[in-house]
């Protein structure tokens, strides 16, 4: 069973990262200027002495260094990520409440990039040589350039409040009380704008990974043998070129997961997404770090477990890869 | 061939330089052309572009100066781009090279390191190191810098480890140099090609990096960025477009000028690589 301890080792790796993080987080707050639980407390409780005493009771800001790290720690383990004073819930609650819109803006972006990234790649290798070619890459470099949000903004600027289209910002249309289909058509209708500026940066990144390894794979021996038994080209490009130059795609998609958390941070925040990257915007204005550094955690986790499905997705696409490599 | 005609062979870079020259340009000028702090009131609030003569970019939602705004926050974005650039390359280049020569154990340990700091998302983590640290631009520096030193040390180990067999630095050992002579003088001045073309574009992720935590409120409160700009005026998009609009075409356009820069810098420097373009 190489899988099974595959994916043990792999966990175990995503454990000590988490861990790492937790440590992190909690020398951040005592690195931050000022009293951990005036931090903590995102400076609510600055008029409120038996407030910050209590906070201080809490955390145990009394007692030494590492017992403090022990209880942050063991607290977390326990799936206590503290209390966000500012808005009276519980962080974890919070953060769940908003997790599911947050990986439906951040799939759709994915497979959205995926999709169009690998098909324009492609048709920018296959015309490497003609201006349409060019044409793909010149625009790719384009949106590689333009600021996410900025994109966001202009996005809502054309299609909401120019031509009216589609909607402008949060997750359904408030008060109108759909249900069933049409709440799902209405969610999808407030879905295309976020989810195409999100997607549109991974997908130049798409675009220029799967041309530059197309063009390279092309070159090879056996392409070269391909082509002199005679195939026809669109076979060659489809099954030998596209299916092995879509395996280093795979492995940037993964490490493009933490780039496009924090891309979900600049869209939700624009378009009213009622996303994690929503509230991590809230915290910060509300000065909430308790839920900030929550948020951060819960960032992490979603990277490590995309960087995982990514893994194994690899190995499925490319048996030669044995688990001596991982 | 030389560097230089190398580099103008792709127009596209070119191009880059002269808009890049542009920009520095306006940054050294702000001073002289705006000597008037940019945050300062100067007439009514949301003049557009023209309207009035002497504000050809139009004000802001405080009646601020776009155009003064521009200028200086050309000099903000370059110079933190720039800055947080060389101080991840003082990061990044010493843990590579140290990896890539000793190997063994030390290789280990640092690549997990670096490796700890690839997982963790990029941005999220800049948001909260300059929260928690409160925005100066020292904090926004540090965070960018921190957030992107990994891929220099990757690539800097990669060189270190192709090149640390070579005949040259076997016999620079055989003559008995030190370990950091044959490091610093013998291997590192060959693995910097790559590393500028990467510096370059670094410079450019930097700037949407620092735009981006400008435009999240998270900018030095003294200083204009072009960021800020954009995140002041979003919630005046509808009434002023072009408050939104100027800045980030000014953004587009420097980081585009980078990446162009970038792309005729590696024509320059690693000819050898018939590259697939």
């Amino acid at each position: 069973m190489p899988y099974v301890s595959l994916i043990l080792s792999r966990i175990g790796k995503a454990v000590i990262v988490l861990l790492a993080i937790l440590v992190f987080n909690f020398f951040l707050i005592h690195a931050a200027p000022g009293d951990p639980a005036a931090v903590m407390a995102g400076e609510a409780g600055a008029t409120d002495q038996q407030f910050l005493e209590d906070l201080r009771e809490r955390f145990g800001l009394d007692q030494s260094l590492p017992v403090q790290l022990w209880r942050y720690m063991s607290g977390v383990v326990q799936l206590d990520f503290g209390y966000s004073y500012r808005r009276q819930m519980p962080v974890l609650d919070l953060i769940l409440a908003r997790l599911p819109a947050t990986l439906l803006l951040t799939g759709a972006a994915f497979v959205i990039s995926l999709t169009f990234g690998i098909i324009a790649g492609t048709l920018a290798a296959m015309r490497a040589k003609r201006p349409s070619g060019s044409i793909i890459m010149g625009l790719s470099l384009l949106f590689y350039a333009t600021p996410l949000y900025w994109v966001a903004m202009m996005a809502v600027l054309v299609f909401s409040v120019m031509l009216d289209w589609l909607p402008a910002y949060g997750y359904s249309t408030v008060g109108a009380g759909y249900t069933g289909l049409t709440h799902v058509g209405d969610v999808a209708m407030h879905l295309i704008l976020p989810a195409l500026t999100l997607g549109l940066f991974f997908m130049a990144v798409y675009t220029r990974m799967t041309r530059t390894s197309m063009l390279s794979i092309s070159q090879q021996d056996f392409v070269k043998t391909a082509r002199a038994k005679g195939l026809a080209p669109g076979v060659i490009q489809r099954r030998h070129i596209l299916r092995n130059a879509l395996l280093p795609i795979i492995t940037l998609a993964g490490l493009q997961a933490g780039q496009m958390v924090g891309g979900a941070v600049l869209t939700e925040t624009v378009f009213a997404w009622p996303g994690i990257g929503r509230l991590m915007y809230e915290s910060l204005m509300q000065r909430d770090y308790n839920l900030l550094l929550g948020i951060f955690f819960f960032c992490a986790l979603l990277v490590i477990l995309f960087n995982m499905f990514t893994d194994v997705i690899y190995r499925l696409a490319d048996p030669r890869i044995k688990q001596s490599a991982a | 061939m030389s560097f230089f005609k190398r580099f103008a062979q792709n127009r596209g870079a070119l191009v880059g330089l002269v808009i890049l020259g542009l920009v520095v340009l306006l940054a050294i000028c702000a001073p002289f052309l705006y000597p008037d702090s940019p945050w300062r009131m100067v007439q009514r609030p949301f003049l557009a572009p023209g309207e009035v003569a002497g504000f050809p970019l139009g004000t802001d939602t405080m009646g601020r100066d776009v155009a003064a705004g521009l200028a200086h926050g050309a000099w903000v974005s370059l110079l933190i781009g720039l800055i947080s650039t060389v101080v991840a390359l003082a990061i990044g280049v010493p843990l590579g090279a140290l990896a890539g020569y000793f190997g063994g154990r030390i290789d280990d340990a640092l690549m997990r390191f670096t490796e700890f700091f690839q997982t963790i998302p990029n941005f999220a983590l800049a948001i909260v190191l300059v929260a928690i640290m409160e925005p100066t631009t020292f904090s926004i520096v540090l965070a960018i810098a921190i957030v992107s030193w990994p891929p220099v040390a990757r690539l800097v180990r990669g060189e270190f480890l192709s090149i640390k067999h070579r005949e040259y630095v076997e016999a620079a050992r055989l003559v008995g140099q030190t370990h950091r002579d044959i490091i610093i003088k013998q291997i590192l001045p060959n693995t910097m090609s790559p590393v500028i073309v990467l510096a370059s574009l670094m410079v450019a992720t930097a700037i949407l990096l620092e735009s981006s935590l400008s435009f999240l409120g998270l900018g030095d409160p003294d200083t204009m960025s072009w960021g800020y700009m954009i995140g002041a005026a979003r919630t005046v998009m509808r009434q002023a477009w072009w408050l939104s609009v100027i800045p980030g075409v000014a953004i587009l356009l420097t980081v585009l000028a980078l990446n162009l820069v970038g792309e005729g810098l590696d024509d320059a420097l690693n000819p050898q690589l018939a590259r697939a373009r």
